[in-house]
């Protein structure tokens, strides 16, 4: 069930209806494709190319420029851990080298289970919380090496399955309406 | 020093359910947008020109003479940007958070203001929390009738479209931000002739305008522009957020008063001083692309001019301390590699030079410097931007390409002898086990 579920088509047709051009629905129509595997299947990116109005590669070709699109399977948790600066100044190395010896991977690696994966992000603007950690870009913090360790726990353990959804869910919230204003190139201005 | 200056856009701000439209609604939420709707454009045009509004994006340019820039066309778009990634910065991330219909109803007024045709607001996409409330604010605007066919009985309609970004600091910038709006990579556009104004979304005359500078809207057709002008002093008029973060006692994001309040009142009177009463060694004054500031700055106001006379700029409101345990080429290393991975590749000086200035900033800190390492980084700096001066010349596209050697230069000017130790030790001089410095 690689290719985009029959919802979610439904649904992509609406995303695309939101735009004056069809292209510009590229980056939300990933991210509803990556909700349903985790990361962006080729025939994921064949759909989102005929909904866009073009290639698969280009599809690909612009998927790949962002750090949040993933065209490689990643864990169910994608475990990020800042390490710019406010949270460098409060030990993020320390909690990063910490993830890794936990779960025995290095950053960008999955665990065998397929549970998780380490990214080293950039600033996450929760530097108000360093160490900040997002896990499938729901945020936690102040995380240190221990907090770290009841984080996973509570992952493994199914306890925060109603705050962090699997990988690629990003908004639980869809828009409901269409356009309504006339046609975009109207009278009324 | 710290006033009793109204909250203009932080009010709700504390409240557990500020985000709803209820807690909206009961606190003046909308009324805003209705008494616009009750005046020409020209005059609501009219108020934000006299409120002085400086853009809360970072390059604080007035929002009114950007508005006013903008070339006649049937057809104008409004674009808020809610990709806040410059390091160290969370206030915007704050509103969509916390007030996302605030933003909402200073977007519909912007575009009341401007006749755009349709409006966006781009928020990053790592924000999935402030992306729902954002989506479900939409939502329930229309269900309101603030935004739809005719808004609030009036002959105005609007539509507008929350889009998420994927994860690219160079979205932030305004071109890279429309390339990406358009199903694109990121990639700036050269000014001339892609000047938003002129050229933009879709090749239509586009106003890009940040979630806070939106935020502050309401405020201001309420109350006027004089009012909001009467706040702070000079060109810096009204409120502002900071962001507080580093080495403080009390990290946190603050809407004080511009130009009157200093960095001590809120470094050490907001933020409660650097952790355990230890010295300050540097601080950031706007943001990872701005040069650092010292001790002797401190009592400087939160004042665009000002700040940007002494050599930096208030950027994107965020503050970051470093105390004495700090080790200054390794807080250097993390910033220019934060450039280095996000340069977007287009231009040589961006991409080449933040690749070889990480390289040399690591090999220092780990020990395997060269004395002459130290001109080799002032050198390559000023390849990228020449001169090192202030404001920063450019050699790119963008201006991510000139925030580069700030970090390290401005670390290198003051703490060239802390850069030489490292190499002639063949180690980072801080002691191990004290500091958490990563």
């Amino acid at each position: 069930m690689a290719h985009l579920s029959a919802d979610n088509q439904q649904r992509a047709e609406a995303i695309v209806a939101l735009y004056p051009e069809r292209r510009s629905a590229l980056v939300p129509l990933c991210h509803l494709a990556q909700a349903e595997e985790g990361h962006l299947t080729e025939e994921a990116m064949e759909d989102i190319a005929t909904l866009c109005g073009i290639s698969p590669a280009e599809v690909r070709g612009t998927a790949s420029f962002y750090d949040m699109l993933h065209l490689e399977p990643v864990g169910k948790y994608v475990l990020a851990v800042c390490t710019n600066i406010a949270c460098m100044l409060q030990g993020a190395y320390e909690v990063l080298e910490h993830a890794e010896a936990t779960l025995g991977i290095r950053t960008g690696q999955t665990t065998p289970d397929g549970m998780f994966t380490i990214e080293e992000a950039e600033c996450l603007a929760g530097c108000d919380q360093a160490v900040c950690v997002q896990v499938n870009h729901r945020f936690f913090g102040p995380v240190d090496e221990e907090g770290f360790d009841r984080l996973v726990d509570d992952l493994a353990a199914g306890r925060l399955e109603e705050t962090v959804p699997p990988h690629g869910v990003l908004s639980r919230v869809s828009r409901e309406v269409d356009l309504e204003a006339p046609a975009v190139g109207g009278e009324q201005v | 020093m710290l006033t009793d200056h109204p909250r203009i856009v932080s009010a709700r701000v504390g409240a557990e359910d500020s985000h709803t439209l209820e807690r909206f609604l009961a606190t003046g939420g909308y009324e805003g947008l209705k008494k616009a709707l009750s005046m020409t454009p020209e005059a609501v045009r009219a108020e934000v020109d006299a409120a002085s509004l400086l853009g809360r994006g970072g390059a604080g340019f007035p929002a009114g003479r950007k508005w006013s820039m903008l070339r006649e066309a049937p057809t104008k778009y409004l674009v808020v940007n809610g990709d806040e990634s410059e390091p160290a910065t969370f206030k915007d991330h704050m509103l969509i958070e916390h007030d996302p219909h605030q933003i909402v109803e200073g977007t519909i007024i912007a575009a009341y203001a401007i006749g755009a045709a349709q409006a966006f607001i781009y928020c990053r996409g790592e924000f999935a929390l402030g992306l729902e409330r954002l989506t479900r604010a939409v939502n329930d605007a229309y269900d309101e009738g603030a935004l739809g066919r005719e808004i609030f009985g009036s002959d105005f309609s609007i539509d507008l479209v929350v889009h998420p970004g994927a994860g690219a600091y160079i979205c932030g910038d305004e071109t890279g931000l429309i390339e990406s709006l358009e199903g694109k990579r990121g990639f700036p556009r050269i000014k001339p002739p892609y000047f938003p104004a002129v050229i933009g979304l879709y090749g239509e005359p586009t106003v890009v305008n940040n979630v806070e500078t939106m935020s502050n809207l309401p405020w201001i057709v309420l109350n006027g522009g004089a009012a909001f002008a009467a706040l702070g002093q000079g060109s810096s008029t009204g409120t502002r957020l900071f962001a507080l973060s580093g080495h403080v006692e009390r990290p946190g994001w603050h809407e004080v008063e511009m130009s009157k309040t200093t960095f001590r009142d809120l470094i050490y009177g907001l933020g409660g001083g650097v952790r355990q009463g230890r010295d300050l060694k540097a601080f950031i004054p706007g943001g990872a692309s701005s040069p650092w500031f010292f001790e002797e700055h401190l009592d400087m106001g939160l004042d665009q001019d000002e700040v940007g006379k002494a050599g930096s700029m208030l950027g994107s409101g965020s503050v970051v301390v470093m105390d004495e345990t700090t080790c200054i080429v390794r807080a250097a290393w993390r910033i220019t590699r934060f450039f280095q991975r996000e340069s977007c590749g287009q231009c040589t000086p961006c991409r080449e030079g933040s690749g070889w200035a990480e390289k040399v900033l690591r090999r220092i800190e780990d020990g395997s410097g060269r004395e002459e390492d130290v001109e080799l980084l002032v050198d390559l700096c000023d390849n990228i931007s020449p001169g090192l001066g202030w404001p920063p010349k450019q050699t790119t596209i963008c201006p991510l390409g000139p925030s580069i050697p700030q970090a390290p230069v401005s670390a290198i000017r003051r703490y060239r002898d802390e850069f030489l130790l490292h190499v002639k030790e063949g180690a980072c001089p801080l002691p191990a086990g004290e500091v958490r410095h990563g």
